[in-house]
């Protein structure tokens, strides 16, 4: 009970947070509502963008993930990202900042319209995005329930717990927008960077050392599956699928949240800050999570596959006092209720991508513009409450969606890379992908679901789900957990198949408007007399 | 200089495959798997590439087009 009610402190601490920054910011103005006027600083919207992207999918699926498959799990998700991220956010995310000041962009659809001179399109991969996050708001709820429930040692219910989460959640986005969103992710990263710490020597200490519990993983010998000192090396990942993980981070900058997150900062020399520090963040967060997972497995070692992302929730309930618990509860809840940008993201997408675009800012307003965002937050909060009460013991569906939407945002990213990059590229070249991607997500989706039957045993090699297709047959496999091609996973065909199609729809079909081309890609001499810098003439039309 | 950073991007990319650590299970000091220890290191490797980043291919054109642009008026001129 008294981890509970730490936590409850805890949601009220980040209520009034959320309350507060209702306070500061300026009535009625959509700018400020869903961007903070374009005006967090340098430590806000590093802590904020990668609070935005640190979600319970991320730490309490790692470590469960960890538990199943080992040390390999901070490989293939933490240092992959501690790379492509700041990669991405470092190429993309500062062009967008640049764009969205210069231009007044706040959705990534906005600059796609205007660069590509499109709006049926726009409004196609505004409602694909938004699909795709969807299921996000939803386990973020379904996560809330579950956490609390746990913590509370079943005091407190999944249903109330997880409209708890919701109304908090829904509350400080209501009344904050964009700024008590970013505010209380601050305080959540600072939260979990300096919780996750202490959870890691305290559960060291109560397990009788960390050394003990390897030992004792390096011995254990299970009498069904491969023995458990696998999870000290990367024998439960095949290096191919290994390899193919490198192209899933790809998807964070194509989640709306994280793009419109980009649009916030005050300066562009904030972003310096953020793609420096943020392999750091990720490291100071994930490999705690991670080792954990895996000394997880010598503490509980029969769990089933339901359970394992609780493992942390778990480990820190036997091994510390209650108060202990409780602030670490609330360290793990600053994780779970990462849906916050993610509604607020759907909100903006909403207002800006189809309220504003068909008019309805020129008719009721600005003011009105505004409370349409506060009434679907509310309205996307309640639904996402009542299917994860409905779906209450189906979460694994959405699990694998989550899976998919991955998948999906990382294979759209070449999508921004032509439009950001490359004059040449076309709206026909985007739709193209756009399709493709949700063709290629629903059609994998499918063989997941129905190849299931046939799915090898851990360590067994992936069977050919056609066989008739002859040398081609490895195209369609099934392997333990995922369909795979030659043993790599969907993403990198999904993505590389997207960038093909950019490129060759775009050669096919007609080029921009001159006028388009010259304002998204500014001749150097002109850039030169804009800027005051001195400059070289680069010839019109020059790619 | 354009190139070598380049490779440098390519180099660190390609040591995330650290197939000379797949099956070992040496612990370091006794309790921490290298091939964690390993990927760790390489997370410390690149927030130090981005620091070569930041310095050597930070775009400043586009920084001090954005910074000379009031913002407010071209807010609503998009609208």
């Amino acid at each position: 009970m008294i981890p509970a009610i730490i936590v409850f402190v805890y949601l009220a601490i980040v209520l009034y947070i959320g309350i507060f920054a209702f306070r500061k910011g300026k009535k009625g103005s959509s700018e400020d509502f869903f961007l903070a006027s374009r005006s967090l600083g340098p430590a806000v919207f590093l802590l904020s963008i990668f609070g935005t992207n640190m979600t319970a999918v991320a730490i309490l699926g790692a470590s469960g993930m960890a538990y199943e498959r080992g040390i390999g799990v901070y490989g293939l998700m933490a240092s992959a990202s501690g790379l492509v991220i700041p990669l991405t956010i470092f190429f993309i995310g500062t062009r967008l900042w640049a764009l969205g000041k210069r231009f007044g962009h706040m959705t990534q659809v906005q600059f796609l319209r205007d660069r590509w001179e499109c709006g049926r399109i726009g409004t196609f991969i505004s409602v694909l995005t938004a699909l795709m996050l969807i299921p996000y708001i939803i386990i973020g709820v379904m996560g809330g329930g579950s956490t609390l429930k746990a913590i509370s040692d079943g005091f407190v219910s999944y249903e109330v717990g997880g409209a708890v989460v919701a109304v908090v959640v829904m509350s400080y986005v209501f009344f904050g927008g964009m700024r008590g969103t970013a505010w209380v992710n601050t305080f959540q990263t600072l939260l979990f960077l300096c919780f996750g710490a202490i959870a890691f020597f305290l559960i060291a200490q109560k397990i009788g050392g960390f050394d003990v519990a390897m030992q004792k993983l390096l011995a254990m010998k299970p009498p069904k599956g491969p023995p458990t000192a696998q999870l000290l090396s990367r024998e439960r990942i095949p290096m191919q699928e290994f390899f193919s993980y490198m192209f899933i981070p790809l998807s964070a900058i194509m989640f709306p949240h994280v793009a419109i997150m980009c649009l916030t900062a005050e300066k562009m020399s904030h972003f310096k800050r953020t793609v420096i520090f943020y392999p750091i963040c990720i490291m100071l967060i994930w490999a705690p999570s991670v080792f954990l997972g895996v000394i997880a497995k010598s503490q509980f070692p029969a769990l089933g596959p339901g359970e394992t992302n609780e493992v942390i929730v778990m480990l820190l309930q036997r091994s510390t006092d209650p108060i202990i618990a409780g602030i670490l509860g609330a360290g793990i809840m600053a994780c779970v209720m990462a849906s916050d940008s993610q509604i607020l993201a759907l909100s903006t997408i909403f207002t800006e991508d189809l309220f504003a675009y068909h008019g309805g800012r020129r008719r009721f307003g600005e003011k009105v513009q505004v409370w349409a965002g506060r009434i679907f937050v509310v309205a996307i909060t309640v639904f996402a409450y009542v299917v994860a009460l409905s779906l209450k013991n189906q979460a694994s569906i959405f699990d694998v969606a989550i899976r998919f939407a991955f998948s999906g945002f990382a294979s759209l990213a070449p999508v921004m890379l032509a439009a950001l990059f490359w004059k040449r590229s076309t709206k026909w070249g985007a739709l193209a992908a756009a399709l493709w991607v949700t063709a290629s997500v629903l059609f994998f989706w499918w063989l997941q679901e129905s190849t299931a039957g046939i799915a090898p045993r851990p360590g067994q090699p992936p069977v050919d789900i056609w066989p008739q297709l002859g040398p081609l047959a490895g195209l369609f496999q099934r392997a333990t957990r995922s369909v795979v091609n030659w043993g790599f996973l969907p993403v990198m065909l999904q993505c590389l198949v997207s960038a093909f199609l950019v490129i060759v729809v775009s050669l096919l079909t007609p080029a921009p408007s001159r006028a388009t081309i010259d304002k998204y890609f500014p001749a150097r001499e002109r850039r030169g007399a804009f800027t005051g810098t001195d400059s070289v003439a680069v010839p019109a039309g020059a790619e | 200089m354009k190139w070598l950073l380049v490779l440098m991007v390519l180099v660190v990319a390609a040591l995330h495959q650290d197939f000379w650590f797949w099956k070992d299970k040496t612990l370091l000091f006794g309790f921490f798997p290298i091939g964690l220890g390993y990927h760790v290191m390489y997370s410390i490797v690149a927030a130090l590439m981005m620091v070569v980043l930041v310095r050597c291919a930070w775009p400043s054109h586009i920084e001090a087009e954005a910074e000379a642009v009031n913002v407010p008026a071209v807010t609503e001129a998009a609208r």
